[in-house]
């Protein structure tokens, strides 16, 4: 991406702030992010455009996943400043509680890092970080 | 399954097709029989996770697939229950070509008492070349305001 060729090219870290609003599909769901030390943090508040069940109501198992995997690919380019976004291969997310109608934040750390494939675990949480409403495992090939 | 009613997959498309999310990315349902469900989502620039490429986003593929996979969950039950995602996993085989519709094909493998087994796969020009395949297990919840895992 030209933002992360950018920095790279300038010698700084990426901005992940900058990185998620420039993704078109980051800005439909409403995330946002944070650096907390050298973790990414995503936020994303509650709205109408992420409800999967309309009676509880539930965030949709899609946006979920999405914002887990999203919270995986940016904390792979900060963490190794790489120029292209990385590609996921697989996939598993676990639904452990429902979301409900609140805002949401996810965050990412590297498991094991090889040469091209990088294996990531990610977590989703609304009011307490130590209650997590799904996690994620997944592998990520560096573009 | 013959002798299931028309009209209960008709209130199950119709209450499908109305998901927020679903609704929202632009996606709609264009076969429901019993036990299967097809979907299929235009191109659009909100779904974009790539703007150089302008590759659609990896969770656009996954929300389409949860969809249909829960989907055909309940196009399985005879009656309404409610029920929630228990896991998914998905294989992204390759990107998805933009400008190009995408569709999503989920079947329900099995029902039993408490879970739900699904598969589903997603593809642009032919079912022989899937751009993701995924296995989705789903938890009947007994009440509305239950929580799975809890």
């Amino acid at each position: 991406m030209e933002l992360l060729a950018r920095a790279a090219a300038a010698g700084t870290r990426p901005d992940p702030e900058a990185l998620i609003a420039a993704i078109p599909y980051c800005r439909h769901l409403g995330v946002t992010a944070r650096l907390e030390g050298e973790a990414v943090i995503l936020t994303m508040p509650f709205a109408q455009q992420l409800i999967g069940n309309p009676i509880l109501p539930a965030l949709h198992g899609g946006v979920i996943g999405s914002l887990l995997e999203t919270a995986a690919i940016a904390q792979v380019i900060y963490e190794t400043s790489a120029i292209k976004l990385p590609k996921p291969v697989d996939i598993t997310v676990d639904y452990l509680r429902s979301g409900r109608a609140l805002t949401s934040h996810a965050k990412a750390r590297i498991a094991k890092q090889g040469r091209r494939v990088i294996n990531v675990h990610a977590e989703m949480w609304q009011e307490d970080e130590m209650k997590p409403i799904a996690a994620l495992r997944g592998h990520f090939l560096l573009g | 399954m013959s002798e299931v009613p028309a009209d209960f997959f008709d209130s199950i498309r119709d209450r499908m097709s109305q998901t927020a999310y679903f609704a929202g990315i632009g996606a709609e349902l264009v076969m429901a029989e019993p036990g299967k469900a097809r979907v299929r989502l235009p191109y659009g620039p909100h779904l974009v996770g790539d703007p150089d490429t302008g590759v659609v986003h990896g969770g656009v593929i996954t929300g389409l697939l949860d969809q249909a996979c829960g989907m055909s969950v309940g196009l399985t039950l005879r009656e309404h229950r409610p029920y929630a995602t228990l896991d998914l996993r998905i294989d992204y085989m390759k990107a998805a070509k933009p400008g190009e519709d995408i569709f999503v094909e989920a079947e329900c493998i099995k029902v039993a008492h408490e879970v739900a087994f699904t598969r589903g796969i997603a593809y642009q020009d032919s079912r022989e070349a899937p751009i993701a395949m995924a296995t989705g297990t789903f938890m009947m919840t007994s009440m509305p305001s239950s929580k799975v895992g809890d």
